[in-house]
């Protein structure tokens, strides 16, 4: 019931905060209205392990959930002025578009009709992530093109759903799709036996399996049927804020590129000749003037929130739960994709 | 109207300034009111449009006939595929959710009639069990209750190679239930004509026999020859033709069952708990409406040696149905639109196809909530408007 209601309202909050607010647009909205609250109001998933999950005590934490705490350490100098929204993947675009909240760091594909038609800008890419299969081990199934006939669990209003569709299309294959508003409803099914087949992000897969009653009776098939580049949203006409949430993460990249971590940070403040670093501990240069912000930016995010390995490792990495290899998510220097622009 | 009935030779009323007429006060006020609601809403729906438009977001309702490229999981009454438009799609989760409602509606009713009885009977058993089914039921909420059927009735379920086998033709298990689906053959027509016909010759008999009760007192027992009529006529038709129908039986392929007709468990869980639900709700009404006629009335009855099971069906129901319907239609109503939180359990109605699916790939939240709303009030207003002419029917007629 909350979730229908909660999609409701924020349907018709769409409707009402666009009719409500009239103010001429002006040089940042989003950058404005976050200053004035003081925090950023960041939208995350609804429990996925790994990238944004709440624990015990309700602290979240996650790879998504260090994006927008680094925003708020290069905006404010304080990483935990973040409040976040739980949203389900269906609810994420209405709550962004309607101002609901500041940011999206919600495992979201980023594809064409998202970035243009949905008044949204993708600010980067944090994650590289293909969909794959997962099966029971008893079925006997080798690869997904043995998989004609099959019932198949996964999220409503996902990327997820049009390329499941897609592939069982494009290999002449039928399927029955039972579509869940919630990751955990879809879980839940699944585990229940009420599909043959639970189709998500791999990386998603490997994390919703912990919460499987028996892990070990699951296997996740080989094919990758898509790319699913997973990234940070802004919304439109806020090219300063759209910086800053960009350049954030980039900097947690850039940082692991040139060695830089929280442990080491004031070390190599006092100590480093390197213009790159002495640029990035904002010793030298002026970045944070071009983005509006403090010039220690840049050392505020490594130094609370940490460079990209260090959050990979910490919540992704082999000794999580989750346990992912760093795969396409290795530095470009070290056979990965993983390449941000010259922080200068 | 009134000055029209001012005989001739009376003095006409005294002229009075515009300002004081009473009559074009009203006017001048009622047009105020109307204007200022019609630019309230002109100025809400420019703004809208203004804003969505400045900030990039898509609008219109062209992306109807966009190709939607998702599936839907269940289509009875149509054949959808990726390929079909956005516009289709509505109208698959459209003909879902009146299913739902249509099925739970006639459900709801039944249980609402005989617990509604059942909690009145003299017997202890009886009213007890009746009361505490209406109590669990009316104080539990609804979400709660689908994910109860939806869940439990899940795990409980073998998966599709040890499915529970009732006589080899319907098969149950956690993908839902599967029945043998009729397949009419050339001929099969006029079985369909003689069922026709039966039906008219019931109609006619029930007026007839009215008829004659009234004039002569003489019962005549319709319901049994209208069992027999419709019955015994269509099966006349089928034997002359040769049994013109086979059935087309479901099997084990693969990963489940293919061929006859599918019941997946987001419909049955759905539907079994909005009509037990709702059926707790009429329950209560049918007390209240049989506790309302007086009790002068049965005993009346009794005198004149009327049966106990004719004073119900003759004195009682029909003047407890004045009081059952008007409650009743707004549970109807209330079944209809509880049939949105199907999407809690993924059964693809239009909430979860069109304001979910379609609303996530095109992001036009106004547009698509518009019409998801314009639906519901849609059905709403046929069920109040059909009810209030069968409440009419039912009004008390005064002789």
């Amino acid at each position: 019931m909350k979730k229908t209601i909660t999609a409701f309202a924020a349907a018709t909050a769409a409707a009402l905060v666009t009719t409500a607010i009239v103010a001429p647009a002006s040089a940042g909205p989003v950058l404005d209205r976050v200053k004035a609250k003081g925090f950023i109001q960041c939208g995350v998933s609804q429990g996925v392990p790994g990238f944004s999950n709440p624990d015990e005590k309700g602290a979240w934490s996650g790879l998504d959930v260090d994006v927008c705490r680094a925003t708020a350490a290069a905006l404010f100098g304080d990483a935990s002025k973040v409040k976040y929204t739980p949203l389900s993947s269906k609810e994420r675009f209405t709550a962004l578009q309607s101002g609901e909240i500041d940011m999206l760091s919600r495992n979201t594909t980023w594809t064409l009709v998202r970035d243009t038609a949905l008044g949204m800008n993708f600010a980067g890419v944090a994650y590289y992530d293909g969909q794959g299969f997962m099966v029971r081990k008893s079925l006997g199934v080798k690869t997904a093109l043995e998989l004609d006939g099959a019932s198949v669990c996964t999220n409503l209003g996902t990327t997820t759903e049009l390329n499941l569709s897609d592939y069982f299309r494009a290999n002449g294959m039928k399927f029955k799709g039972v579509f869940f508003e919630k990751a955990d409803e879809v879980v839940a099914a699944y585990d229940a036996g009420r599909c043959d087949v639970y189709t998500t992000d791999q990386s998603a897969l490997a994390a919703q399996r912990t919460k499987m009653k028996n892990p070990a009776e699951h296997q996740v098939l080989p094919e990758i049927i898509s790319k699913e580049p997973l990234g940070p949203v802004v919304p439109h006409a806020d090219d300063q804020w759209f910086d800053l949430v960009k350049w954030s993460l980039n900097v947690m990249i850039e940082a692991e590129e040139l060695g830089l971590s929280s442990a080491n940070i004031d070390q190599m403040k006092a100590e480093s000749k390197n213009p790159g670093i002495r640029r990035m501990v904002g010793v030298e240069g002026d970045t944070g003037k071009n983005l509006g912000v403090d010039n220690n930016w840049s050392y505020n995010i490594i130094k609370q929130v940490g460079n990209y390995g260090e959050v990979f490792e910490r919540h992704l990495g082999e000794n999580t739960p989750v346990g992912l290899p760093r795969g396409l998510n290795k530095l470009w220097s070290k056979g990965g994709i993983l390449y941000a622009p010259p922080v200068r | 109207m009134a000055v029209d009935s001012i005989p001739q030779d009376q003095p006409a009323p005294p002229k009075v300034a515009l300002i004081n007429d009473p009559r074009a006060r009203a006017l001048f006020f009622q047009v105020l009111v109307l204007g200022s609601i019609l630019i309230f809403g002109g100025i809400i729906i420019n703004n809208t449009m203004d804003n969505l438009a400045s900030q990039g977001i898509a609008s219109g309702f062209g992306f109807l006939n966009t190709t939607a490229g998702f599936a839907i999981g269940y289509s009875p009454f149509l054949e959808y595929s990726e390929e079909n438009t956005y516009g289709y799609a509505l109208l698959v989760g459209l003909l879902n959710t009146l299913l739902v409602a249509f099925i739970g509606v006639v459900f709801a009713t039944v249980i609402g009639f005989i617990m509604g009885v059942a909690r009145l009977s003299k017997n202890w058993l009886i009213s007890t069990l009746a009361l505490i089914y209406i109590e669990m039921m009316r104080n539990v909420p609804l979400l709660l209750q689908i994910f109860v059927w939806y869940f439990g009735v899940l795990r409980a379920l073998p998966g599709p190679r040890q499915s529970v086998d009732l006589a080899g033709t319907i098969f149950v298990n956690n993908r839902g239930m599967f029945v043998p689906a009729p397949v009419f053959e050339a001929g099969f027509g006029l079985v369909t004509a003689a069922f026709i016909i039966a039906i008219v010759g019931i109609v006619v008999l029930a007026k007839w026999a009215k008829q004659r009760m009234e004039l002569t007192g003489q019962p005549f027992p319709v319901f049994w020859t209208s069992l027999g009529l419709i019955i015994v006529l269509p099966l006349l038709a089928a034997a002359i033709m040769g049994f013109p129908m086979g059935w087309d039986y479901a099997e084990l392929q693969g990963f489940n069952f293919q061929g006859g007709a599918e019941l997946p468990p987001e419909l049955v869980s759905l539907a079994l708990a909005l009509s037990t639900y709702t059926g707790a709700f009429i329950a209560e009404i049918v007390r209240a409406g049989i506790q309302s006629v007086s009790h002068g009335q049965t005993e009346a009855a009794y005198a004149l040696g009327v049966k106990p099971g004719v004073t119900l069906r003759l004195v009682v129901i029909p003047q407890a149905l004045r009081v059952i319907i008007p409650p009743l239609t707004s549970q109807y109503l209330n079944l209809t639109k509880n049939s949105s939180l199907a999407a809690a359990i993924a059964y693809p109605d239009i909430i979860l196809v069109f304001a979910g699916t379609v609303l996530m790939q095109t992001g036009q939240a106004v547009e698509i909530i518009a019409i998801a709303m314009g639906f519901y009030l849609l059905v709403s207003l046929i069920i109040s408007m059909f009810m209030n002419w069968y409440n009419k029917k039912m009004a008390l007629v005064e002789r």
